[in-house]
């Protein structure tokens, strides 16, 4: 059989297996920490309101953004203080699961 | 009147009936390549032995000038018959009335004949092509999807439960295949889920076509909701007649024990597995290089395939094949693999089908991904499904069993009958790489040469230990046999567990989890 098929290899606890990859375990996305100065969309929606400028100084707490979703009017707060470095999306835009919606500093 | 007149009345009746929704609507559902109701339950029963109840049942709604249509037969078909003459009580729902859509009198016949199931203590198998609830009839339509979900779950475990998805199951009506347990589903016929692309597409603002949200393909691959995958009816028909043939009536008895068969010589049990640990094969191989006639069952062929599940026969009974795969992902147990392996085992558990696991992995999965989609309550779903199981459990190590995987697979300490091990089993802590890494840690990073140290500690270590010998001294294993000798071992081991008798502490029941 390994005549005919180029098999790839997996790595466990260092030893290294020849064998076939599923597609899930290939397309599973590597993990990256959370990163608090970039705030995403957790779920997919439209943004119905940005409260905020760009530049513009913000504590924690305050309102950024409504998020619509769900029929839920989502009000995403700032979870620390800092300055409004960017906002990457606009009035009415729709966004999916994980969009940056607005990057603090 | 004569009797010989309403004997005709009758027939006219009838005939009237037996086209369900009319030949327009028969038209219909043969331009989306699908069977009428009535067809699929004539080419799934032996010839003749169909016989239909509730003919002539109607709905029962009274709003929205409901009261003023007639749905022959309430839109779904049941009666009982016989697959190569085991008895199966079924139910067929007609979309070409009124879209196969559940109404009270729908309902009332579904649970009807799963209450007959029950109670005659045979098979049950529904059939699924259903627009979904009739929203006319509102929470009545509810109640009656409640109804069948209780019966799936009080029939658990007591009487096979099969469900076929030839059309749409959407919304609640999902939830009765997935409590049944076997799903059959067809290429480009079947679609399931809870919410279709028109609400995903209204509320999430996500495009997704019927067939790539919830086909058959994506249930037998992705989801693994569904147990089967067919091209056709036809080869869905001739799937379900043969599970039927692998599975007991219920769970006071035994499958039926056919003629038994010796495999196929092409499956040399001697040639399939390579030296080499690291490199792949394919256990099903090895699987038909020891059932009755090399045929073996295959069951969720397309998901997790790291771990192989189906039924074959030692000497003519039914056995249950739990085996883990190198030909993918080297066959380590993860949260998918855990899931499938350990339902299947229950499976077999309630219906009185002995288990036999092959044992080839490196041990489970390791990533950031599988740790946050909880391998660790998944993977111990396998723990409890194999210590819970009281069907007698043989046990083949073939080559690798490391760390929690040797446990997991069905060892002695889960209470395995049987471990056997060929020569080439290597029962260990973890692979040789990793294992001297980490015993060897101060040697090798102290050496002049840190990889000609590491390598010889390497095979330092898989000399102590990449063997079946040192579990076989503590009784953890009770025979090491030559790959040749396994179906001798098998076959003997299940004849003499005929009588295995276990009891379980009383409970009301236990908390697997999930």
């Amino acid at each position: 059989m390994e005549n005919q098929e180029e098999f790839e290899t997996l790595n466990i606890n260092s030893d290294l297996y020849k064998t076939r990859l599923s597609s899930k375990f290939r397309n599973r996305k590597s993990y990256k920490p959370a990163d608090p100065r970039m705030i995403l969309s957790f779920i997919p929606g439209t943004v119905i309101e940005i409260m905020v400028s760009e530049g513009q100084e913000v504590v924690k707490g305050e309102e950024l953004l409504i998020l619509d979703a769900m029929k839920m009017q989502n009000v995403l707060k700032c979870n620390m203080d800092g300055r409004i470095k960017s906002i990457t999306v606009q009035k009415g835009a729709r966004v999916s699961k994980g969009t940056l919606l607005i990057v603090l500093e | 009147m004569p009797v010989n007149k309403k004997i005709r009345e009758l027939q006219e009746k009838r005939e009237k009936l037996l086209l369900g929704g009319g030949e327009q609507a028969i038209e219909k559902q043969k331009a989306m390549g699908k069977r009428t109701a009535r067809e699929r339950i004539m080419a799934l029963l032996d010839t003749d032995s169909f016989n239909e109840y509730d003919l002539f049942v109607e709905h029962d709604a009274r709003d929205f000038d409901m009261d003023k249509k007639s749905l022959p037969s309430d839109g779904v078909i049941i009666g009982s018959g016989t697959i190569y003459g085991a008895p199966v009580a079924i139910y067929a729902q007609d979309f070409t009335v009124a879209g196969g859509s559940l109404g009270l009198m729908h309902s009332r016949k579904i649970t009807k004949i799963m209450d007959h199931a029950l109670k005659m203590r045979i098979p049950l198998i529904g059939i699924n092509d259903s627009g979904g609830a009739r929203i006319q009839e509102g929470v009545n339509s509810l109640a009656g999807y409640g109804e069948i979900f209780f019966r799936n779950t009080i029939s658990s475990g007591v009487i096979p439960q099969i469900s076929v998805i030839l059309g749409p199951c959407a919304g609640g009506a999902v939830y009765s295949p997935a409590l049944t347990d076997f799903v059959f589903v067809v290429d480009n016929i079947s679609k399931m889920f809870i919410t279709g692309p028109e609400v995903i597409k209204t509320v999430l603002g996500e495009e997704i076509s019927m067939e790539d949200l919830g086909g058959a393909r994506v249930h037998s691959e992705v989801t693994g909701n569904a147990h089967f995958f067919a091209l056709s009816e036809e080869e869905c028909f001739e799937q379900i007649k043969k599970l039927i043939t692998f599975i007991p009536w219920n769970n006071s008895q035994k499958a039926l024990a056919f003629e038994p068969g010796e495999p196929d010589k092409e499956f040399n049990i001697n040639k399939i597995v390579p030296d080499d640990p690291t490199l792949p094969y394919d256990v099903k191989d090895v699987i038909r290089a020891i059932v009755d006639k090399s045929d073996f069952f295959e069951i969720m062929e397309l998901y997790a395939k790291n771990i192989v599940i189906g039924f074959g026969r030692m000497g003519g009974r039914t056995t249950g094949f739990v085996a883990n795969q190198p030909l993918e992902m080297a066959g380590v147990l993860d949260v998918d693999s855990s899931d499938k392996a350990a339902r299947f085992i229950r499976y077999c558990d309630a219906f009185n089908i002995p288990l036999i696991t092959l044992v080839d992995l490196p041990g489970y999965l390791p990533g950031v991904d599988q740790e946050h989609a909880g391998v660790i309550r998944h993977g111990a779903k396998v723990l409890y499904a194999y210590s819970e199981a009281t069907v007698p459990k043989l046990t083949v190590i073939i080559r690798k069993a490391y760390g929690g995987g040797y446990i997991a697979m069905s060892s002695r300490h889960l209470r395995a009958d049987f471990v056997f091990a060929w020569p080439s089993a290597e029962i260990a802590v973890m692979g040789p790489e990793g294992a001297a890494n980490i015993i060897f840690r101060k040697e090798i990073l102290s050496s002049k040469d840190p990889d000609g140290m590491r390598k010889q500690k390497v095979e330092e270590y898989k000399a102590k230990f990449a063997n079946p010998y040192v579990a076989a001294s503590r009784g953890y294993v009770d025979a090491v046999i030559e790959p040749s000798e396994t179906r001798k071992f098998l076959l003997h081991a299940i004849e003499v567990s005929g009588n295995k008798n276990v009891t379980l502490p009383q409970k009301k029941h236990g908390l697997p989890p999930f």
